[in-house]
């Protein structure tokens, strides 16, 4: 049994120790707004964040967190969708089947964090999530439209 | 222009008895708030459904996966139905309700870019009908005769300035007969359709509670990982499940059938983790065992000169128009086998008993998955249904080639009757085991007379037939009409669009050993790129300016010309580009809709980077113009990454491309801005999912060629020296 604070909340969970946090998070916390795209670190489906930093989740293994880590997921960026980049998200249609939204939002959540006024060379050098839909001119958009309502 | 349909009582059975019968069935478990007062609430017809609070669901028979098809189906009954838009919500009939109901919703299947343009008059006179109903309830209420009666945003009038809302008279309405006959709106007249309204399922894509199918979960559920035989024809030749038994979480380990093997744990990791140390022997059988790309590469080949080609265009004489030729220009194409990698590998949950079958999966042709459930467990229809889970990514891959993940599901579930076991396909085995895009070649003789105009063409396909490999029984005599997409003269799905005196186009079929599938355009992908280009070739041979050498072939294309028109002023043709950089340009037609793309690209060195596409797209009628602007973007990013960057190859029988790492797609980096034109020209209904994505390859390319001098006949783009980015 380990221990893992997700979204504020400490969970025992009865795991492997060398299972991917993706997996922990999906089949033992039933939160399967992480989502499994590759497993090999290409896609970014599976974005977290731990400690405050955007994390591909299926590369990263229960025994590899330290304790105390805060783990946030999709499910935690917000109580009810008010995050700027949710909001940018919903008034712009970003996603198209939204399967890589959960791993885009993360990742963008954190890139605005660091880049409060982003230009569109400092996004396309910094999100490298894939999709298949190519809703990449939009999410550069939401990003832009985030960093209005920032 | 009005348009007008007569309705028989069977297409819209209202009788209470059917439609509580109908929805009685196959109800999935843990029905939400929302199904349970569905059931409770008048139906007016199979398409809408009316509450007592005024809600309105309209009923979506096809099925949403990206594209938009949702939200645009629910337009066009809102409009006809004049409902308030911030009252209208949406349900998904199943599979099974639609047989018990003698299929009142027709097809499901969603692909071919058909959601909207085969649906529309069915859903359309849906609403209207259901508004008249609504009206003549109302008018009875209050003694008048219907046509004093009004309905505007959910709201009835009648003459004295009395209203009631639809809620209020839904009830009365459904026991109404249907009207014989409605008239539908001309389009010029649309409030609601037509308009950039924002998708209806947005919101749970932002917060991680959207459940797609691969997050289905159910009391007692197992987890099940597979591997399938690597190569065509292999089967199991022996499994060691003494091996990985004791592994953690692990509760059976069994060979599912000749060509694949299952772990069912507790949970998918664990089964995946102990399906990855299983021990498996495979029976290769030698001929496809060591089929590889130089096979591949001879077969395609000899295609290009063969005797035995079908003719799909067919004008006047080229072997004439080749002798009297003042120049003839030749060239070989080729395209290679793509995978649809949906973001979401296949999977599908499900739950076998004695006497029932039921699958819950993302499908974009759920009847087909219906089928195939009762077709495995070997229970009748009836006793079967397919619950259908949104989709991460269909593209041609779910229901539309194959429902394997479904077979395989109902296969594991019956060995564990009473356990719902859900399979997930890794992304290896998803990619290992794919509907591939089919790889073909092509070769181009045309024939230039003094004045540079073209007189013949032969344009010879070698290569792979969809219908042979999935559907043989659509094959016509031995031919695969599909394989001519955009080819053939006078088709309202996919017209050639260009008048050549002399033309052949014919198709030598050549099937290697690798299963073939409908990707996102299809055929169009490749004759698209090969012909555009070569076009191009032909107007650089004439020294003519390649817009106006396919501007000169189109007078009796208008909607064609229009389109490739639309784009020519919007990169600012005449002008010509910047210094550095070129222009290039190309129009297809397919799925009843005209396009047309141009790019402008700088190369630096070998690296090719698209500074603008403008794209423009004629389907006739645009419903919701945004989520058309969305699905342009999302073609760029798929062709763009078939030609650029991806391709499937073959070693020993076996797909060498198991992920990302190997089958690398378009990301930010590299994706330019799309500039989209709506030209919509109304009378006709063409798609919109697929059709911009044939124009993007050729666009950029014939810009590299303006550019540099190298013509890209062979893709990806790195078999020439170049990369994008
Ligand atoms: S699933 Fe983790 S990066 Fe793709
Ligand atoms: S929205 Fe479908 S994969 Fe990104």
């Amino acid at each position: 049994m380990a221990t893992i604070i997700v979204n504020g909340t400490a969970h025992e969970v009865d795991a492997e120790e060398d299972t991917p946090l993706l997996w922990v998070l999906r089949e033992q916390l039933g939160l399967t707004g992480t989502k499994y795209g590759c497993g090999i670190a290409a896609c970014g489906a599976c974005t977290i964040h731990v400690a405050g930093q955007p994390v591909r989740s299926c590369q990263m293994q229960l025994r590899d967190l330290i304790e105390g880590d805060e783990i946030t997921t999709i499910e935690g960026l917000s109580e009810d969708r008010s995050h700027p980049i949710q909001q940018a998200w919903i008034e712009l249609d970003v996603p198209q089947c939204g399967y890589c939204q959960s791993g885009q939002i993360m990742a963008a959540a954190a890139f605005l964090r660091d880049f409060p006024e982003p230009t569109d060379e400092d996004i396309k050098a910094s999100m490298t999530n894939l999709c298949r839909c190519g809703t990449y001119n939009r999410i550069k958009a939401g990003i832009k439209r985030a960093a209005e309502l920032s | 222009m009005t348009e007008r349909f007569n309705l028989s009582r069977r297409g819209f059975l209202i009788s209470a008895a059917a439609s509580t019968g109908g929805l009685a069935i196959g109800f999935p478990l843990g029905a939400s708030a929302q199904q349970l007062n569905e059931l409770a609430s008048p139906e007016l017809n199979a398409w809408v459904v009316v509450q007592p609070d005024d809600t309105v669901i309209v009923r979506v028979a096809k099925i949403e996966m990206g594209q938009g098809t949702l939200t645009g189906l629910v337009q066009l009954v809102a409009e006809e139905l004049d409902a308030d838009w911030d009252k209208v919500t949406w349900s998904y009939p199943t599979p099974g309700e639609n047989v018990a109901r003698e299929r009142v919703w027709g097809s499901f299947g969603t692909f071919g870019s058909q959601g909207i343009r085969t649906s529309q008059e069915m859903v359309r006179t849906g609403g209207a009908a259901a508004k008249a109903m609504l009206i003549q309830a109302a008018a009875n209420r209050w003694g008048v005769d219907a046509s004093e009666v009004t309905a505007s945003k959910g709201v009835l009038t009648g003459p004295g300035g009395d209203t009631l809302t639809y809620g209020a008279v839904a009830e009365e309405a459904a026991g109404l007969e249907v009207p014989a006959e409605v008239t539908l709106k001309d389009p010029s007249e649309w409030t609601i359709a037509g308009q950039s309204l924002l998708r209806l399922d947005t919101a749970d894509k932002t917060d991680g509670s959207r459940i797609f199918s691969i997050d289905y979960t159910m009391d007692g559920m197992l987890n099940a990982a597979i591997k399938i035989a690597p190569v065509q024809g292999a089967t199991v030749a022996g499994i060691d499940a003494a091996a990985v038994e004791g592994m953690p979480g692990v509760q059976r380990v069994l060979q599912v059938d000749e060509t694949t093997v299952a772990v069912v744990a507790d949970t998918w990791w664990r089964a995946r983790t102990a399906i990855e140390a299983l021990p498996i022997e495979w029976n290769i059988p030698e001929d496809v065992g060591s089929f590889g790309m130089e096979d591949l590469e001879a077969m395609l080949t000899e295609g290009l000169t063969a005797d035995d080609a079908f003719v799909g265009n067919e004008a006047g004489d080229v072997e004439a128009a080749f002798a009297d030729a003042a120049q003839v220009v030749e060239a070989d194409y080729s395209y290679p086998w793509q995978h649809h990698v949906t973001m979401e590998p296949m999977n599908a949950t499900a739950l076998v008993t004695d006497d029932s079958c039921t699958v819950w999966t993302s499908t974009q042709n759920a009847e087909s998955d219906l089928a195939a459930a009762s077709e495995t467990s070997g229970l009748e229809i009836p006793q079967c249904e397919i619950h259908r889970m949104n989709l991460g990514g269909g593209f041609g891959r779910r229901g539309a080639s194959s429902t394997d993940y479904t077979t395989i599901a109902v296969k594991i579930a019956m060995e564990m009757k009473g356990t719902p076991v859900k399979v997930i396909w890794s992304r290896e085995e998803d990619m290992l085991h794919g509907t591939y895009h089919p790889a073909t070649k092509a070769r181009f003789r045309g024939a230039l007379d003094e004045d540079g105009n073209l007189t013949g063409m032969h344009m010879r396909i070698s290569g792979q037939s969809i219908f042979a490999g999935l559907m043989p029984f659509a094959l016509e005599d031995g031919m695969d009409p599909l394989q001519f997409q955009g080819l053939q003269a006078e088709s309202t799905e996919g017209a050639f669009g260009y008048d050549v005196p002399n033309l052949l186009i014919d198709h030598a079929m050549r099937n290697p050993p690798l299963r073939p599938g409908f990707w996102r355009g299809v055929n169009n992908n490749q004759n698209s790129f090969y012909l555009e280009s070569f076009v191009d070739e032909l107007a650089h041979a004439a020294g003519r300016d390649p817009l106006e050498f396919r501007r000169g072939m189109m007078a009796n294309h208008p909607k064609h010309l229009a389109v490739l028109n639309a784009v020519a002023e919007g990169i600012g043709w005449e002008a010509g580009a910047p210094e550095g950089r070129a222009y290039g340009i190309c129009q297809h037609m397919g799925y009843g809709s005209y396009v047309a793309a141009a790019a402008e690209v700088s190369v630096d060195g070998d690296r090719v980077t698209i500074h603008r596409i403008v794209a423009a797209t004629d389907p006739g009628h645009v419903v919701n113009p945004q989520q058309v602007e969305a699905q342009i973007e999302g073609s760029f990013a798929m062709g763009l990454s078939a030609s650029m960057m991806s391709q499937i190859t073959m070693e020993n029988g076996r797909v060498q491309e198991e992920n990302f790492d190997t089958y690398p797609i378009i990301s930010m980096w590299e994706m330019p801005e799309v500039e989209k034109i709506l030209v919509p020209s109304g009378g006709f209904w063409g798609g919109v999912g697929e059709p911009t994505i044939f124009v993007a390859t050729p666009a950029v390319l014939n810009a590299v060629f303006a550019l540099t001098g190298t013509r890209v006949r062979e893709l990806p783009i790195y078999k020439s020296g170049l990369s994008l980015g």
